[in-house]
Parts: C-alpha cells; structure tokens; sequence
C-alpha cells in the first residue's frame, strides 16, 4: 500500500520495550509485587516480551496474565460482537501492582474496559500503564505510565503492530490512511 | 470472523464459520464461569424472557444462568402459569412481553418453526431453545463445543448418533452441525425411529448398534421420547434396551477413546448403562458446563447482530 509507512522497525521496537522494562524496574522498588498483563491482540506478546527482559533485570521471574476486555466493552450495542479472547491471570492480583500492557493507546476505552475487567480477579494494589504507541485522541481521563513511542496521528490514520509471535515476517508498527 | 445474524433460529442456516465464531466466543465466556466473580458487564441493562411453552429444567436454567452472567435481568415464562391456558395466541403473549422492552426472547415450544415466526413479529433477537421436533441450535453448539474442546477438531470424526433420532430436535441440528465441520455421522437405532429419508441430511444409516459404533470417535445416545410419539415404535423398553442399550459389553468393542454424550436427561438402565454414565468416558456433565459458556456466547454474539442490522437500515 503506497501511504503505508514503517514507524517502528524490529530493533526500535526491541529498544522501545528495553526502556519501558527498565523505567518499570525504576518505577517499581518491589520487583516481588510486579505481575505484567496484556491486552490480546498485540498486547498479550508484548507483555511476554517484557516479562522476559525484567526477569533478567531483576533476576527473577515475573508474571505474566492475559485480559480480555470485549465483555466490559462500552459499544457493544453499537457493533458487530468483537471477537472474544480467552483470558489466563494465572496468579492473585490482589495487593500485586498489575501493569497493562497494551500495543496502542488511542481513545483509552480499552484501558477502562481493561481496569473494570481486572477488578473482577481482585483488587490490585496499583495498576499502572504501559504502551507501545501513544496515538492520543483521548476520549477518556486516561494517561500511560511507560510509552515507546508517541505518534501524533489523524484520525483517518490506522496504526497495526506486527509480531512475529503472531505469524509476520518481521516486527513492525505501521501507520497507514483508512 | 464475525457473526452478523440478529436471531438464532435454527443450525441449518448457519455457515461453518458462524458456527466456529460461536465456539470461539464460547471459549472466552467458558473462563468466565471458573473465576470468583463469575459476571461480566456484556448485557447490562437488557431483558431477556424465557418463553417456555413446552416444559424444561435444565435449557431454562442454562439459559437463565447464561443471561445473568451476562448482567442481564431475565423473567421465566412458563406455559402452565400463563395466559396460554386462557387462548392467549403466541403473537399476542410475545408482542406483550416486547411491551415490556424485552430485548431477547428465549423460546421453547411444541410447534416447528414457532421461533422463526416470532422473529418476524417481533422487534427483539429470538433464540431458539427448542422447537417441536425441528431443532434444538444451542444443544448442537453445546454438542460440537464439548467435542471440538475434547477431541481438538470436529472435521473426520466419526460420530454416532444413537436413539430416537425420528423425533429428536437435538438430533436435526447436531447432524446439520456435525456435517457443516466435516464430521462423518452415523444414525443407529430401532428403524422404525431412524428412517433411511435421513441420509438425505448427509448422513450413514444403520440398525445394527455394534457396527455403528465400533469405529465411532463419539457416541451421542439421544433419550426415547415417549412423550412425542403418538403410537408405540418399538414393541417394549426392555426390547430396546436390549437390542440399543449403551452397556458394557458393547462399549468394550468400541475405541478406547470415544467418548460417551447425552443431551440429557438420562434414563438410566434404558438407552446408557448406570456405570457407563458415570464413568470417566462420559463427558454427559461438561456438556451441561458448556451448555451455559455457548448460550452466553450466543446471547453476546446476537446483540451485535442487532446493530448492524440497524446500520445498515439507516
């Protein structure tokens, strides 16, 4: 596609999430307490990628969970059912300091749905944010704690991760016109 | 993969990829059921009426359980407490109920296609929980789900379905289920009940019980409806337990891995042997598990039908 263009490549996204792992370990004194939560599609791999680089900063491993967030969606009425995601938080949240992990972050209603959906396994002691891009656009109070990278986009514009945990060629943010 | 339909009236109708979509959603929802919180925002607000014209327990309950995981609040319409037995027409209780703002109407009945005529009255999604002899879409899914979950794939099983089959709703849309996913399904049962017209649905015919299931991945054992039949099929219970019973001896020439299903309710001693149903080759109680995550699945997936039939009407 001629408007399609590369944002981040397979080694800025590697970097992007170094820096994300390490500010998280600045963040977190309490390495103990930190448990990683993605968000399917995109955030799921995501928060494995970064479990696996914190493990090796603080020498120990980190948890990782999956959330689906489709059933605490605020549009549900208002389009076709989106595809439903299975969802493993193999660990108690309760008193962890649980940190979403999501690939963008645009009008923050995933990141609400994702809050609500977390409180049915427990209650976190914080929740904190981190995203690979930040498009802005916010129709939602809502700030990420760790950004890889901050894209200022219109809104006719699609941003896609590409992974190849997820069947691509290589790892790649793209950004094209709808 | 996306699911498009405002109703679900009946399995004939869907196309192997809705039926997927419906189990893939159904795996989300089946997680649901395992947390503490067992509840889930999807359908707040909405009413859903269990249109029950024909007696049920456990469709009714699934159902109820299904919409209240949901977060919707739903209302029981028996027949035997309402106005049916006063002539109230069933376009008359439905259009009431939608008076309500029912959103989504459940509805079992003696009469083929007494769902599918409510959906062209009414504004509110239909789900057909049952409807006379025709079809029974959410036991099929429940039936596909539990095997697909099992077995990890439907297409090349082979699949008998043992019983009554003449009567059985659940029978007509597990066939019309099992055939779209490419399963290979054989009928067995007194021939009287299992008419050879049904290899018309694509399916292998056979009276004889050891040789339809001796090569079968899973057995499906459908319960004699004494209820729908209007004359005697067979000559006695002990005849047919006889010569179609599920017992030991012919379970021991099966595969080791087939599975034993029933849509339930069993009749121990008649269609399945006592130990059999409790045995670990039974999957008879996962099939009710299962029963509320496809219903939730169903219930979510239909709501979204809904809007995109407005978009496109606007």
């Amino acid at each position: 596609m001629p408007d399609a263009t590369v944002i981040l490549d397979a080694t800025a996204i590697q970097r992007a999430l170094t820096r994300i792992a390490h500010e998280i370990a600045e963040r977190n004194e309490r390495s103990a307490e930190v448990a990683l939560v993605g968000i399917p599609v995109g955030g799921d791999h995501l928060a494995a990628r970064l479990a696996k680089i914190l493990a090796g900063i603080w020498n120990h491993a980190v948890p990782v969970g999956i959330l689906d967030t489709t059933m605490h969606r605020d549009d549900l009425d208002q389009r076709i059912a989106p595809t439903v995601h299975p969802t493993e938080i193999p660990f108690d949240v309760n008193g962890k300091t649980i940190v979403l992990v999501d690939d963008v972050l645009f009008s923050g209603r995933t990141t609400r749905a994702a809050m609500d959906a977390l409180n049915d396994f427990g209650r976190p002691k914080k929740i904190q944010l981190a995203v690979l891009i930040d498009r802005g656009h916010r129709d939602l109070p809502i700030k990420a704690d760790f950004i890889g990278k901050n894209v200022p986009t219109s809104l006719d514009e699609k941003i896609s991760l590409l992974l190849t945990e997820a069947g691509a060629a290589a790892d790649q943010v793209i950004l094209k016109k709808k | 993969m996306s699911w498009t339909k405002k109703h679900l009236l009946d399995i004939e109708s869907l196309t192997a990829e809705e039926i997927i979509t419906v189990l893939d959603t159904a795996r989300g929802f089946k997680a649901v059921g395992e947390r503490a919180i067992k509840k889930v925002p999807a359908l707040r607000g909405k009413t859903v009426v269990n249109l029950f014209v024909e007696p049920s327990t456990r469709t009714r309950i699934s159902f109820e359980l299904a919409a209240q995981r949901l977060s919707a609040d739903i209302v029981n319409f028996s027949a035997d407490a309402s106005s049916f037995k006063k002539g109230e027409t069933l376009k008359d209780t439905a259009l009431n109920l939608q008076a309500l703002n029912a959103d989504f109407i459940i509805i079992r009945h003696g009469a083929s296609g007494a769902p599918h005529f409510l959906s062209r009255v009414l504004d509110a999604h239909v789900i057909n929980a049952g409807d006379g002899a025709h079809e029974h879409p959410t036991q099929a899914l429940l039936d596909v789900f539990t095997i697909r979950e099992r077995k990890g794939k439907i297409a090349g099983l082979n699949v008998t379905i043992l019983g009554d089959i003449l009567y059985s709703r659940v029978a007509r849309s597990d066939i019309w289920a099992l055939t779209k996913l490419g399963a290979k399904v054989t009928l067995c049962g007194p021939s009287t009940l299992v008419p050879k017209t049904f290899e018309q649905m694509g399916c292998r015919v056979t009276h004889d019980v050891d040789e339809a299931i001796r090569d079968a991945d899973i057995i499906n054992l459908l319960r004699i409806q004494h209820e729908r039949q209007r004359k005697t099929m067979f000559p006695s219970i002990g005849e047919y337990t006889q010569l179609f019973g599920l017992n030991k001896a012919r379970l021991a020439k099966t595969k080791p891995d087939a599975l034993i299903m029933h849509p339930g309710p069993i009749n121990r001693g008649v269609e399945i042997d006592s130990e059999i149903a409790d045995s670990g080759r039974s999957v008879i109680l996962e099939q009710v598990t299962n029963g509320l995550a496809v219903r939730m699945a169903v219930l979510f997936l239909v709501n979204g039908g809904k809007a995109l039939a407005e978009a496109t009407a606007s």
